[in-house]
């Protein structure tokens, strides 16, 4: 068995990085998301399995079994969330900002302050609840989505003041 | 909240000589060609006329036949003719043009358009007020179309496209050689050059209005000449039709063509052949649209940049400024493999507003259909050297830029078909046959200066060509098959278009130096681009050389060089990259 090899910082060229963690508190908003339509979903198969005759038919078997397994993702993802959380990064290197993101599926994604269109402060009711900001980068190409979540809400603010600055002083045609 | 585009300009825009001797783009307000009206309104009337045409017949045959043809008192002009009211009607069909007339003259009156050394702007409306700035360099082409009817009058149709949904400035209409002159101011004081090198050296001579006309409906669509054409290449009708028919879509139609045979060979129905009518109607429109739409296909380069022409009836001609091209692929579908014919896809940040379908075709199809020479011939137009900045260089140096470009589009040209590693390229691992069967030994990418290619697929092959400068952002991914295989995946993300950038089963750590070095030579070439004021450069070189004598208005010259290229950061030099000087 060959050891199985991860993105790392090394491979990456991000050598001597300094990786800004986002808040904790994150973790509260990402389970409470996460347990929330897990539970609605679970309870929902449950009840069309159950309605369909449990599993003592084949129907209201399948249903069950979904819901089993609906169940056990959200579970799974919501022992998980600490630890996603914690694999959210961001960077601000010279020219470009780095963006990690994810444990199973890793990403990252690096967007040069140039091509910064848009930097954008979203809240939802719970992130004010614990005073949290999400970030969102936008380039002209649509694809490239970077959002970095959990961002105590002052330096949020600072943040998007200190990209849009970059931005300006290396901006260049499209 | 968006950011500002740099500090505007203070003092009125400083022009040059070219804008000093063109006539629309002296900044002030003009208007739209006196006949546009009449084009616009046009439709409209064709059509009462038709209608009033086709209720007179009858009348008119009775008028010459008297006493035949059965009655109809549900005719209206009958029932005019019968009571004595044609003078009223007519008053009131006279009032009624009168007053169509007066208001799209009106609306004529009220559509007025100004260029200046940094924006165009239009402003049009009679109630509702539409007032719509472009800045000259954010410009993503420059589109003049003549539908078969606005050609007749003599008149086109002028659109420049800018970066964004819906954000095109359309004028419409102007006289065909003020739409081309125009275009070709616009595209001056857009590239930051001081000077127009051949003010109006294109004279055509006039025969007489009809004449002039009547040569104008029979002449090529592209006159090299009179756009500054260095090289055409052009797409052979016959290799058009070819390509046509070699299409998924024939195959589609001759499997439901099969499925029909068969179907009615087994029921004896034939009902269901008259069903199909319109669809082999449809079916017909399809391939006549697209086949005229593409014939007298030309893809020249000019001074401004790639110039693409179509159109045989209704003709359409679009220029590309340097540096506005995000993305290119060169594809080949499966049917086309045993004549080696290629197509060349481009992605832009332009989404050609309105027309939406009928744009769709001139914004992302660079050539429908050629050979591997056709292939180098375009990239070699639209990404000279693959340095992809594609800024013209002083004269000098043009020629090194094109001496190392036939070496750089060898390179191309050898990655259409190979496999492994030639042609430099890094290629999945033998494990990436786990998710490329085919492919794993194709599947690669390489960088050469000023661009990154990849090398994809083995059954339909394809090279995507991503200019750095025009890199928006990268991204490596990594899902839980891929660690168990030890792979990655590249996304090089580009604006939105035909062409996406991304290669999968790369050996993680090929992936990771993929991503890395994307990531920083993007910036690099970012910094060194100067392709939004394409031949400022070349304008500043001529201006501290030999130029001097020729201006007086130097002062002018130095103020409008300054404006738009903001600080640019000191470049790097890569290794293999030419250092920025001359070359660029």
């Amino acid at each position: 068995m060959t050891p199985l090899e991860r993105l790392d910082e090394p491979g990456l060229g991000l050598g001597g990085t300094t990786w800004h963690r986002v808040s904790p508190k994150l973790v509260w908003t990402e389970l409470i998301t996460t347990v929330v339509i897990g539970v609605v979903v679970t309870a929902g198969c449950v009840l069309i399995g159950v309605v369909s005759g449990g599993f003592v038919r084949p129907a209201g078997a399948i249903w069950s079994s979904v819901a089993i397994i609906v169940g056990v993702v959200a579970l799974v993802t919501a022992l998980l969330t600490p630890r996603r959380v914690r694999a959210i990064g961001y960077a601000l290197r010279d020219d470009d900002l780095v963006l990690r993101r994810g444990l199973m599926w890793q990403r990252f994604t690096a967007v040069p302050y140039g091509r910064m269109q848009l930097v954008d402060v979203n809240r939802g009711p719970l992130d004010r609840l614990l005073g949290i900001s999400e970030l969102k980068f936008v380039t002209a190409a649509a694809s490239t989505n970077v959002r970095v979540p959990g961002i105590p809400a002052a330096d949020a603010d600072e943040l998007r003041d200190r990209l849009v600055e970059l931005a300006e002083s290396r901006r260049a045609g499209l | 909240m968006t950011f500002r585009p740099g500090p505007p300009p203070p003092a009125p825009p400083a022009r040059g000589n070219a804008a000093a001797a063109a006539p629309l783009t002296d900044g002030e307000w003009h208007r739209l060609h006196p006949l546009t009206p009449l084009l616009k309104g046009g439709i409209f009337l064709i059509v009462l006329l038709g209608y009033v045409l086709n209720s007179l017949r009858d009348q008119l045959v009775e008028f010459f036949v008297p006493g035949g043809g059965p009655r109809d008192d549900g005719d209206p002009v009958r029932y005019v003719y019968e009571h004595g009211a044609v003078g009223w009607v007519l008053l009131g069909v006279a009032v009624l043009l009168l007053v169509l007339l007066g208001l799209f003259t009106l609306s004529w009156r009220m559509h007025e358009f100004r260029v200046t050394g940094e924006i165009v702007e239009v402003r049009s409306g009679v109630l509702f007020r539409t007032n719509r700035k472009a800045r000259l360099d954010r410009i993503q082409g420059i589109n003049v179309s003549r539908p078969l009817v606005a050609r007749v009058f003599g008149t086109a149709r002028l659109e420049i496209a800018q970066a964004g949904n819906d954000a095109n400035v359309q004028l419409a209409y102007l006289g065909a050689r003020a739409a081309d002159d125009l275009r070709q101011r616009i595209l001056v004081l857009a590239s930051g050059a001081k000077d127009d090198d051949a003010p109006g050296g294109h004279q055509r001579v006039s025969n007489g209005v009809l004449q002039d006309r009547v040569d104008e409906m029979f002449s090529p669509e592209l006159d090299p000449a009179a756009v500054h054409a260095t090289r055409v290449v052009k797409v052979h009708p016959g290799r058009l039709i070819a390509s046509m028919l070699l299409s998924g879509a024939t195959v589609f139609i001759l499997l439901v063509v099969a499925a029909i045979v068969v179907s009615i060979a087994l029921t004896g129905e034939y009902a269901v052949l008259f069903g199909l009518f319109p669809a082999v109607i449809g079916a017909g429109g399809y391939y006549v649209r697209k086949f005229s739409r593409s014939l007298q296909y030309t893809i020249a380069e000019t001074r401004d940049g790639i110039r693409i022409g179509f159109g045989l009836v209704s003709t359409s001609n679009e220029t590309l400024p340097p540096g506005r091209i995000h993305a290119v692929s060169v594809a080949q579908p499966l049917l086309w493999r045993p004549f080696g014919w290629w197509d060349v896809r481009i992605n832009r940040a332009t989404n050609a507003g309105n027309g939406a379908s009928n744009n769709q075709q001139v914004s992302s199809i660079l050539l429908p259909v050629g050979t591997a020479a056709d292939v180098r011939e375009v990239l070699d137009i639209v990404l000279p050297g693959l340095v992809g900045t594609a800024v013209v260089g002083p004269a000098a140096s043009r020629e090194e830029l094109r001496e190392g470009s036939s070496e750089a589009v060898d390179v191309v040209d050898d990655s259409l078909t190979t496999t492994g590693d030639r042609g430099g390229f890094v290629h999945s691992p033998r494990r990436g046959a786990w998710l490329r069967p085919f492919a794993f030994r194709r599947n690669g990418y390489r960088f050469v200066p000023g661009a990154v290619l990849l090398r994809l697929g083995a059954v339909w092959r394809s090279l995507v060509i991503v200019p750095l400068p025009r890199v928006q952002s990268v991204r490596v991914t990594q899902g839980p098959l891929d660690r168990v295989l030890r792979l990655a995946t590249v996304h090089v993300q580009t604006v939105q278009g035909p062409v996406t950038a991304r290669v999968g089963a790369l050996d993680a750590r090929d992936a990771q130096r993929l991503w890395a070095e994307t990531a920083e030579r993007a910036v690099a070439a970012a910094a060194a681009d100067t392709s939004h004021r394409w031949r400022e450069r070349e304008a500043r070189y001529t201006s501290g050389g030999h130029a001097a004598a020729r201006h007086v208005d130097e002062p002018t010259t130095g103020a409008s060089a300054d404006v738009g290229t903001g600080p640019v950061p000191p470049s790097r030099a890569w290794d293999d990259v030419p250092p920025p000087g001359a070359a660029r």
